[in-house]
């Protein structure tokens, strides 16, 4: 049994540790600062579940597991909102590259803040 | 003061209350004490903004809700790591505006919140007024492509209602046109 779940949580480490890594090589690769957002902030969200699981099947002890709980949730709530004020800064300083967006929904709208 | 917000804050002291204890890593009286004089003095200093919640919790909803988000979160995040591997290409990418059919602030944010958790959106700005979600999609070609991704949101949106909505929202939801 022990056995089984130290495997499981090598996979959890090693496929976690991977999105971590396909996270970097997006960041260098993505074209403007809004697309390279969705890989500073989110890989990570299922890359750093994946870990803490591995850690939590690894230790198996409950201080250790309600830790990792609280990490897993204070991530999952402060994320979001650090991607969003950049973006929305990002966009507001006229950061995104026009010819990179299909849709631009944003530009038609009389918005105080991006009216010059 | 109201009922409601007595009763908002007794939640809140709770939930305080319970990542205490969660950080202590063991439930014994003295966490559990200590915790709860931490909450109500950290409620006392900085009161928390009045939130208007109508609805209650439900399960069924809320299953269904969070094996989806996990389901959304492991395909997209492997849609992500497909385009960072693939050389040569550039990733178009759109700004959508979506409505949300039944704006209250908990489900703008909360639909907010699980769109910016899944790989490949991400909230630029938000209307709190008029309910309007700013969402910028990685991935996308077309502007077909964009309006696919605008009935995904109302999907999110309409499970989220289900999972925590109140009864007037769950009206507006199922009487309105399926997308």
């Amino acid at each position: 049994m022990n056995t089984v779940l130290d495997w499981i949580a090598y996979a959890c480490l090693v496929i976690g540790a991977l999105l971590s890594l396909s996270a970097g090589v997006a960041l260098m690769r993505f074209p403007d600062l809004l697309s390279r957002m969705h890989a500073a902030t989110k890989p990570q969200v299922l890359g750093l579940l994946l870990v803490l699981l591995g850690c939590a099947l690894r230790l198996r002890d409950a201080v250790d597991v309600t830790t990792l709980l609280l990490v897993a949730v204070f991530q999952m709530a402060t994320a979001p909102v650090a991607a969003h004020m950049i973006g929305r800064a990002a966009y507001r300083a006229g950061q995104a590259r026009a010819d990179l967006l299909v849709v631009d929904d944003l530009a038609d709208v009389a918005d105080p803040a991006n009216r010059r | 003061m109201t009922r409601g917000r007595w009763r908002d804050r007794c939640v809140a002291a709770l939930g305080l209350t319970l990542i205490w204890v969660l950080l202590w890593g063991s439930f014994t009286p003295l966490t559990f004490i200590g915790g709860l004089l931490v909450a109500v003095v950290v409620l006392i200093v900085f009161p928390l903004p009045p939130v208007t919640y109508a609805g209650r919790i439900h399960p069924v909803g809320l299953l269904r809700f969070g094996l989806r988000f996990v389901y959304d979160l492991v395909i997209a995040s492997a849609q992500v790591v497909v385009l960072a591997f693939r050389f040569g290409h550039t990733p178009g990418s759109a700004i959508v505006a979506v409505s949300l059919r039944a704006p209250s602030d908990l489900g703008l944010t909360l639909t907010a919140e699980a769109l910016s958790l899944v790989p490949g959106s991400l909230i630029v700005d938000a209307d709190r007024e008029r309910g309007v979600l700013y969402v910028h999609v990685l991935g996308v070609s077309s502007a077909l492509e964009a309006d696919r991704f605008r009935g995904d949101v109302l999907d999110l949106e309409r499970r989220i209602i289900q999972a925590f909505g109140s009864a007037a929202e769950r009206r507006v939801i199922s009487s309105g046109a399926p997308s």
